[in-house]
């Protein structure tokens, strides 16, 4: 795939950006230390007491399905199809735009509500449906209020984290025409207005799905506003859009995830509304839609299922969480990273399904803290995949002009530090250098880099081998 | 009990006191020291870069360097994460991998050693002041290390702990992140000093020379009153 499949190619300026913004950095680490907060309330040993083992078990139920990913979508398939609905397989984002509308176009659909699907961003689906005179809602609060601004998810679950209430006020203030309003109660209410209408005159509504389940062919749709049972519920066609890693092999194993993913997410116990869609309205039924769609993306993914380590990155279950706890993503925020998915998710995903040139910094960017592991409800071993794609890069930057300065560097200390007699002679000479003068010129790019945020100390006047040689004639 | 030290490209270079700090603490302890006048630096630099071919050369070299010795004891929780998780990653067949299984277990952190291996908490320290203490992220989540260390400072006579209130958020360091990312890595080292300052602490202590140098320097750049110490000049202290 090529890299015009990124949404942008701005990784550095937008970093920069957001750093200088003070009204966004603190936005963004005071959403993201409230989420954080609520989840450590919400696995605190007393009411969960067996949080570790459901980690290691949902860790093992989905790698035990990325394993058997065949078996397991066909036979969802199987029982979607048994039931009434029907499966769509997609190579890409571009097939995925072509069915909905396949779909859409035939049944003379005008109106789209859509609740939150990431996958459906992968797509882009809102610009492919406008060109084609398909106007679509999207209902979720922080969704519509993007859709408004013209802006992509800033971050997994919460894709408004970014904005203030003041922000939401202004916005509305500006599109809607309703009178300047920071109560976050009053805002809701005025999207309420407008969203009802479109529900009730939606021909079409689009979902993700958090699960697909296998053994009995429903999806499961985790949300808080109710907007996501509406848009599955009130139009005649339901399209479900997902990423093939989202299947999970049997009902009772929701009994694991359902435990970990609010809780991991937003700290709730369980979310607002979780829904168990398995077809369409059957004969003697009162509601749901007349015809139920799923639409399953590869997108990339098949290609990360031959190797071992790399494969553990589909067990995600898009709880945000890496997000929240990472202190890089609470610095850059989430419109840095070049593509849907943000934080250390992000980092892993976007060069595993849009190839390591796409975005070459983008594994870089991290300090290796490790929180991101921490907190994974599926244990996923971010900086160990983050390392093994900064040195894929490294591997193909080999021959190539990049970074050719940096890998002479790596080459030289290499190969000193594997001669001891050379080391000591050149950290000696170092250490005289490296006083004032570097220090104040500045001159090697890298020391510049370090000086612009902080002081380097002065290396000693005796190293410890100096100094444990006096003591010990 | 001999030990051999490991003392870290960092300490010998710009911390020495730090390995001198270690030495009297562990000899207290009633070690025997054995400094390998052969080593160098652990390789974690060009590992966390990317550079693996250059990684393993530096691997090899200390691996062999530290051959024979009983337990490898080693001032910062990454560079001994480096040689007892991340050698065996490198080397994933052969008789490198089998050299890096044999290390892997006797290398051991400096609070850990202390706590876990020798059983000390109480090493007859005096310090007096008021310190914070952060947890280096490779210390607390590739090895474990939370409690021990602040046990260690709890026996120090006259020395008050005032915790954090993100201990264990990290400093922003991260190796050759900190000069590729400057403004990103800068900006987690004042967010972290921003809530040492809370804590109305004099001294920042911590257990990885890497996490201080990073944490000294913007100190000194944002021109606070505050110092910043290796736990093992601490625990020296008398």
């Amino acid at each position: 795939m090529s890299t015009s499949h990124l949404d942008h190619q701005d990784f550095g300026r937008i970093i920069n950006n957001t750093l200088a913004d003070p009204h966004l950095q603190k936005a963004v680490y005071t959403a993201t230390g409230r989420l954080m907060s609520h989840r450590r309330s919400a696995i605190e040993p007393h009411l969960l007491p067996d949080y570790q083992e459901l980690r290691e078990q949902a860790r093992l139920v989905k790698l035990h399905t990325i394993e058997n990913l065949d078996w397991y979508l066909e036979q969802f398939e199987r029982n979607v199809v048994a039931h009434g609905g029907h499966v769509h397989w997609c190579r890409d984002a571009e097939e995925v735009a072509e069915t909905v509308l396949s779909i859409a176009r035939p049944r003379g659909v005008k109106l789209v509500v859509k609740s939150k699907s990431m996958t459906s961003e992968e797509v882009h689906l809102n610009d492919r449906l406008a060109e084609h005179g398909i106007e679509s809602v999207e209902t979720d609060l922080g969704e519509y209020i993007l859709q408004l601004l013209k802006q992509r998810p800033y971050h997994i679950i919460a894709p408004a984290l970014h904005l203030t209430r003041y922000d939401v006020a202004d916005l509305f203030e500006e599109k809607l025409g309703t009178p300047h309003d920071t109560v976050i109660e009053n805002q809701t209410r005025t999207a309420r207005v407008v969203l009802r209408e479109a529900f009730l005159r939606a021909d079409m509504g689009i979902s993700g799905a958090n699960f697909l389940v296998a053994d009995s062919g429903a999806i499961v749709v985790v949300e808080n506003e109710g907007n996501a049972r509406l848009s599955t519920s009130a139009p005649r066609v339901h399209v479900a859009i997902a990423g093939i890693e989202k299947v999970i092999p049997r009902a009772q194993d929701l009994a694991t995830f359902l435990k970990l993913l609010a809780r991991s997410a937003t700290g709730q116990m369980l979310s607002a509304y979780t829904s168990f869609l398995s077809g369409p309205r059957r004969a003697g039924e009162v509601d749901g839609p007349e015809e139920f769609h799923v639409i399953l993306l590869d997108g990339g993914r098949t290609k990360l299922l031959e190797d071992e380590e790399k494969r553990t990155s589909l067990t995600c279950i898009r709880c945000g969480a890496c997000l929240n706890h990472c202190p890089v993503y609470r610095k850059i925020g989430g419109h840095s990273f070049p593509w849907v998915y943000s934080g250390p998710i992000g980092a892993i995903l976007t060069p595993q399904f849009h190839g390591l040139d796409a975005e070459p910094a983008l594994p870089f960017a991290s300090s290796l803290c490790g929180a991101c592991a921490e907190v994974c409800p599926v244990k996923i071993d971010i900086p160990k995949i983050l390392l093994r794609l900064r040195s894929d890069i490294k591997e193909s930057e080999k021959g190539t002009a990049e970074h050719q300065f940096e890998r002479m560097a790596f080459r030289a200390y290499a190969y000193a530090a594997a001669r001891p007699k050379l080391w000591r002679r050149l950290t000696k000479i170092g250490a005289r250098f490296s006083g004032p003068g570097i220090r104040n010129g500045a001159s090697l790019p890298v020391v510049r880099d370090w000086l612009s945020q902080r002081d380097l100390p002065a290396p000693a006047a005796k190293s410890f081998r100096e100094l444990w040689k006096e003591r010990r004639p | 009990m001999k030990v051999s030290i490991f003392v870290t490209c960092v300490v010998d270079q710009l911390f020495p006191a730090t390995g001198m700090a270690m030495a009297t603490v562990l000899e207290r302890a009633g070690c025997e020291i054995h400094f390998p006048e052969d080593q160098t630096c652990c390789g974690q630099p060009a590992f966390n870069t990317g550079y693996r071919d250059e990684a393993a050369t530096v691997a090899r070299h200390t691996m062999k360097v530290l051959q024979g010795s009983d337990y490898v004891v080693v001032p910062a929780g990454s560079c001994a994460s480096m040689m007892c998780h991340h050698y065996t990653d490198l080397f994933a067949t052969g008789t490198d991998h089998d050299a890096a299984r044999q290390l892997a277990p006797r290398v051991v952190e400096f609070s850990k050693f202390l706590t876990d291996v020798l059983k000390v908490e109480d090493l007859g320290a005096r310090f007096d002041g008021v310190v914070t203490y952060h947890d280096a992220c490779h210390s607390l989540r590739e090895l474990g290390i939370k409690d021990g260390p602040r046990r260690l400072l709890s026996k120090v006579r006259g020395l008050e702990l005032r915790e954090m209130d993100i201990p264990e958020e990290c400093c922003g360091f991260g190796g050759t992140f900190s000069v590729k990312f400057p403004g990103v890595s800068g900006g987690m080292a004042r967010t972290k000093i921003d809530s040492i300052v809370r804590t109305g602490a004099d001294i920042l202590v911590s257990a990885d020379s890497s996490c201080l140098m990073q944490m000294a320097g913007a100190i000194s750049r944002a021109g606070l009153p505050i110092r910043t110490m290796h736990l093992a000049e601490v625990l020296a202290s008398r």
